[in-house]
């Protein structure tokens, strides 16, 4: 830490060199400084100024070195994911949303009930403080409405141009319901597949904020925790649900291959069944991209067998995030691995696992 | 969608195909030119639908597919060079050079940025005075007027620190090649809507004539494509050679006139190598003398950089509809999307990757029976 303590050394250093003594508040600077990374004062100031205010969080507010928590449950999940997107703020969201969002979403697709989380921030010297107190109180909204607290968190800074503004890290913990453990191996032949809402929004509305496109629409991130979705198929569908899983980077199509691969099924989609905005689908007309394979952040795939789909579908569209849910195709015992689409048309193609992202087409 | 889910109606589709069985007395060979055609014909399956009445034989025109090797590997030393900002449509970012791609170079610490649109390299330049931003121009007719505009702007606001290395080729050259070839299969031409909305289609009424083969210039949607699909098979049936437009919602036949003026202002056909099938006689555009000044090849004195294909990749034979990729012995085992021996393995336009990524090489050619298909109804 050299380096920070070398920032506030020669900080005091400008005061002196004023005239002005500790009467004057050690730093109002308006942007992060090396020093906020330092553990010392300006590392406390942020911490009891800007971040346990708006957290509000009874475990973080011990500042221990270690958050204490209890839980009554057989099992416990745990998951961890870092958040780099750029920009940092969006349509729909931004860095924060993300970062709750993302891991309350992991843990809840293991069936779990999110409970706690921990925040790592690594922020780059000179971040506007007005940036950072935006991501931390789209933080604490997320974290509220999903019903996860945040219990422990750090705090790192590093020198301008080593990290994109800002980045976070976020671990989740969520206690398992015996009675509810979806699992991306268990799907069947004859189980219906569930998506629970438009598809694409996220992808598009981070490419065109990243590559400066202006399309002649509302587009916004469905950054959203899906934790009511989940609440629902535990109550509609119970101890019968076969597999749920969040199609972040890589999309539906990437998500239903992997399920298909695990479980050793094939999968049948009906082209006309998926829903995809008609903003994201004029995006993709003209970029030359498959919204089937575009990232989302507030949408769930869910299998289940084929005699509750409609319980399922019922109870998701009671869910303001779920009022888009339908089925969009079945699991069949044939081409394992496999995950075939009905064209509208009424042709077949095979829907793929990419190399890597999609590129945006010449013509 | 307005002006798209029109022209995907299953149908009038299921119409339009059984009239196309319907008039067929035999199956007749054709070809789309353009590799977004290509596209839409695999992932729509309406080679399925027409089955038998007739057989498509995949065109050339997938730009980044024909970019020669030795173009490609320009932009790569380019893009090498500090101080150079490449920027290229993010289609020629996967293509395979004589040694890496262009993401290899970036991630060694190359200057590498996708754009929409040439203007926005020239922006860049604008921006970023004190770096060289060289723009990748590659494509067919449809992408030549954005290239000719940005450095006809170039020019016109004296930026100096832009320049373009160009890559561009005509379809109409190539068509006669094909036709040319002593084993030629192809019967009719779909032509590639999107470079006639640009030229027009006079130039093809001469080849129609003489290699009398029907040509339609034919859109990119599955109702645009059966359409002319029904079109050329009526013409063949009558024995008819005659060019025809489907795509009337976007062609004329003078074609879009500022558009041609302009591309003829700034560029000029020269010889053009097109990868896989070798040299083909006044079939690309290069930077007319006076805006030599933005040929990236002489700025940066790239003449020497060749290059020789490998003698594995077949990707020469599926460009000129000599073989379905699946019969291309690399297809899926040497040559897969993650390493392609071949451009038409990486391009969303190339025909390997609509073969690849739409699963026919898993079903050896045709699309995979659904025989769930009933009970699969939702």
């Amino acid at each position: 830490m050299s380096s920070a303590t070398k920032g506030i050394e020669e900080q005091v250093g400008a005061r002196i060199a004023a005239g002005l003594n500790c009467a004057v508040p050690f730093n109002t600077s308006d942007r992060v400084l090396l020093g906020h990374g330092s553990g010392g004062k300006l590392s406390a100031a942020l911490v009891r100024d800007r971040f346990l205010p708006k957290f509000d969080s009874a475990e973080l507010a011990q500042l221990g070195d270690a958050a204490v928590v209890s839980v009554e449950s057989d099992a416990i999940a745990i998951s961890t994911d870092s958040f780099v997107v750029s920009p940092l703020e969006f349509p729909g969201g931004n860095i924060g949303t993300l970062a709750v969002n993302g891991t309350v979403n992991d843990v809840a697709m293991m069936g779990a009930r999110p409970l706690w989380l921990t925040v790592g921030f690594i922020l780059e010297e000179g971040l506007p403080l007005e940036v950072l107190d935006r991501v931390t109180a789209s933080m604490a909204e997320a974290a509220r409405s999903a019903g996860v607290a945040i219990v422990a968190g750090d705090t790192k800074v590093v020198e301008r141009g080593k990290a994109d503004g800002m980045f976070i890290n976020t671990t989740g913990v969520g206690a398992i319901d015996s009675s509810f453990r979806p699992s991306p191996e268990k799907a069947r032949a004859g189980d219906a597949i569930i998506v629970t809402g438009e598809i694409g929004a996220h992808g598009i509305t981070i490419m065109a904020a990243r590559e400066g496109l202006e399309f002649d629409a509302d587009l916004a991130s469905d950054s959203a925790a899906l934790t009511p979705l989940v609440d629902a198929l535990r109550e509609s569908v119970g101890a019968e649900i076969r597999a749920l899983r969040d199609p972040t980077r890589g999309g539906v199509a990437s998500t239903l291959n992997e399920i298909a691969a695990a479980s050793r099924v094939g999968m049948v989609l009906e082209e006309g069944a998926i829903p995809v905005p008609t903003a994201v689908a004029a995006a993709c007309e003209m970029l030359g991209l498959d919204a089937l394979y575009v990232a989302n952040e507030g949408v769930c795939v869910a299998i289940v067998p084929p005699d509750l789909a409609d319980l399922a579908v019922t109870a998701l569209r009671a869910r303001p995030l779920g009022r888009n849910a339908r089925v969009i195709g079945r699991v069949v015992a044939e081409h394992p691995g496999m995950v075939v689409m009905r064209t509208s048309i009424g042709g077949t193609r095979v829907v793929d696992m990419l190399p890597g992202d999609q590129l945006p087409r010449i013509c | 969608m307005k002006y798209l889910s029109e022209y995907r109606h299953a149908g009038i589709a299921r119409a339009l195909a059984k009239e196309i069985r319907a008039t067929a007395t035999r199956t007749w060979v054709m070809m789309e030119v353009c590799g977004g055609q290509t596209h839409t014909i695999v992932k729509q399956g309406l080679d399925e639908l027409t089955e038998g009445a007739v057989e498509m034989v995949h065109g050339p025109g997938c730009p980044v597919c024909v970019t020669p090797l030795e173009q490609i590997d320009r932009a790569l030393a380019l893009a090498a060079r500090p101080g150079v900002v490449l920027t290229s449509f993010g289609d020629m970012l996967r293509v395979p050079g004589s040694e890496c791609d262009l993401f290899q170079i970036r991630a060694r610490g190359g200057n590498v940025r996708i754009v929409y649109s040439p203007l926005d390299a020239l922006e860049l330049a604008r921006k970023n005075p004190d770096t060289e931003v060289v723009f990748f121009a590659v494509g067919f007719e449809t992408t030549a007027p954005a290239n000719a505009m940005a450095v006809y702007r170039a020019r016109e606001l004296g930026v100096t620190n832009f320049s373009v290395l160009v890559s561009h080729v005509t379809v109409p050259p190539a068509m006669l090649a094909l036709l040319s070839a002593p084993d030629n299969r192809v019967q009719a031409f779909l032509a590639a809507g999107h470079v006639c909305t640009v030229m027009g289609y006079s130039e093809y009424e001469p080849i129609a004539a003489t290699y009398h083969v029907p040509i339609i210039v034919t859109g990119f949607e599955p109702l645009d494509l059966l359409e002319g699909m029904l079109m050329a098979v009526k013409q063949l049936e009558a024995g008819d050679a005659r060019v025809e437009n489907q795509y009337v919602r976007a062609v004329r036949r003078e074609g879009n006139v500022p558009a041609r003026t302009l591309v003829e202002q700034v560029f000029e056909l020269t010889d053009r190598q097109w990868r896989g099938i070798g040299e083909i006689p006044l079939s690309g555009l290069a930077l007319r003398e006076e805006f030599a000044d933005y040929d990236a090849v002489r700025k940066f004195s790239l003449e020497n950089i060749h290059a020789t294909e490998p003698a594995e990749c077949h990707a020469g034979d599926v460009l000129r509809g000599k073989i379905k990729p699946v019969q291309c012995p690399a297809f899926g085992t040497l040559c897969t999307p993650e390493r392609p021996l071949g451009a038409p393995m990486v391009s969303s336009e190339g025909a390997c990757a609509a073969y690849y990524n739409y699963g026919r090489f898993r079903t050896g050619g045709m699309a995979p029976a659904v025989a769930a298909a009933s009970e699969a109804r939702v």
